[in-house]
């Protein structure tokens, strides 16, 4: 179960439009490594999750990706919303306006469509844990690749939050591998 | 939506994300007390910020755990991502 909260985790208000960079953070909407196949990924791995602290963790890191899915949607609509069909298409995303006018869809920057092949759920927990890991650092990167072509301080704050949050959750998952490992050894008998 | 109003969201908002950081650190780290009388204190102060504001703004949390007293205000504008 979960309980909506009217609020976004961190404030996101983009006032300048720019439908080139909406089309661009839109990737971490529903591109490989954005916030949708974060949460997705963990919500299904933490069902297979063998320790509390573990099941803990997955469940509320892919809590939180949604919370993240939320806000980078909040950035492609306001940073579309009163753009002229000119000027999206002057910024290179006629192709989108076609398919989809300004309405937020899953896509990555090159406009292909989500998949659930962006992650894996196997009942393995080192095999998803590691997995995990590597999720965050692959986020990390592409939020400082798209800080990289951003201009607009509101984007760039924004997208320097959610980079952040990349950072302590690979933390936490690291965590969360030597807890594991430690019980996994425990159970050995020789 | 009001600067005041805004001001007020964004009091919590803090509140907010202070829990969300602090409950996934004790998901690794239970043992930490002082990091746990630290979220206990945030939690008091949030239901005190969640109140305050509900009563003068409207609820914050859907499906009852905020109450809709004389009418119906959850889906009043603006939502979350109409805050620019």
């Amino acid at each position: 179960m979960w309980i909506y909260q009217k609020s976004l985790e961190y404030p996101v208000r983009i006032t300048k439009t720019d439908p080139r960079m909406a089309l661009l953070i839109i990737t971490q909407y529903g591109g490989p490594d954005g916030e949708s196949a974060a949460s997705m990924r963990y919500l299904s791995q933490r069902f297979a999750m063998p320790t509390n602290e573990s099941k803990a963790v997955l469940n509320d890191i892919g809590t939180e990706e949604l919370a993240h899915f939320e806000m980078v949607g909040s950035m492609v609509r306001q940073l579309m919303k009163n753009a002229t069909p000119e000027q999206i298409k002057a910024a290179g995303a006629g192709g989108y306006f076609a398919d989809h006018g300004k309405g937020v869809w899953m896509g990555n920057a090159e406009g292909v469509p989500f998949t659930a092949a962006y992650f894996q759920s196997k009942d393995e927990v080192i095999a998803n844990l590691h997995e995990d890991l590597a999720a965050e650092e692959k986020a990390r990167a592409t939020y400082e690749y798209l800080i990289r072509m951003a201009d607009d301080p509101d984007v760039i704050d924004a997208l320097r939050f959610l980079r952040m949050r990349e950072v302590v959750h690979f933390q936490r998952f690291g965590e969360t591998l030597v807890s594991v490992q430690a019980a996994m050894d425990e159970k050995k008998f020789y | 939506m009001s600067a005041e109003q805004a001001a007020a969201l964004e009091a919590l908002m803090a509140e907010v994300f202070t829990g969300v950081e602090l409950n996934l650190y004790l998901d690794t780290h239970p043992w930490d007390e002082q990091a746990l009388m630290c979220f206990n204190r945030h939690s008091a102060q949030l239901m005190e910020l969640k109140h305050a504001y509900e009563a003068r703004y409207g609820p914050l949390l859907g499906f009852g755990y905020s109450p809709s007293p004389d009418k119906w205000r959850w889906n009043m504008s603006p939502w979350p991502w109409e805050m620019a």
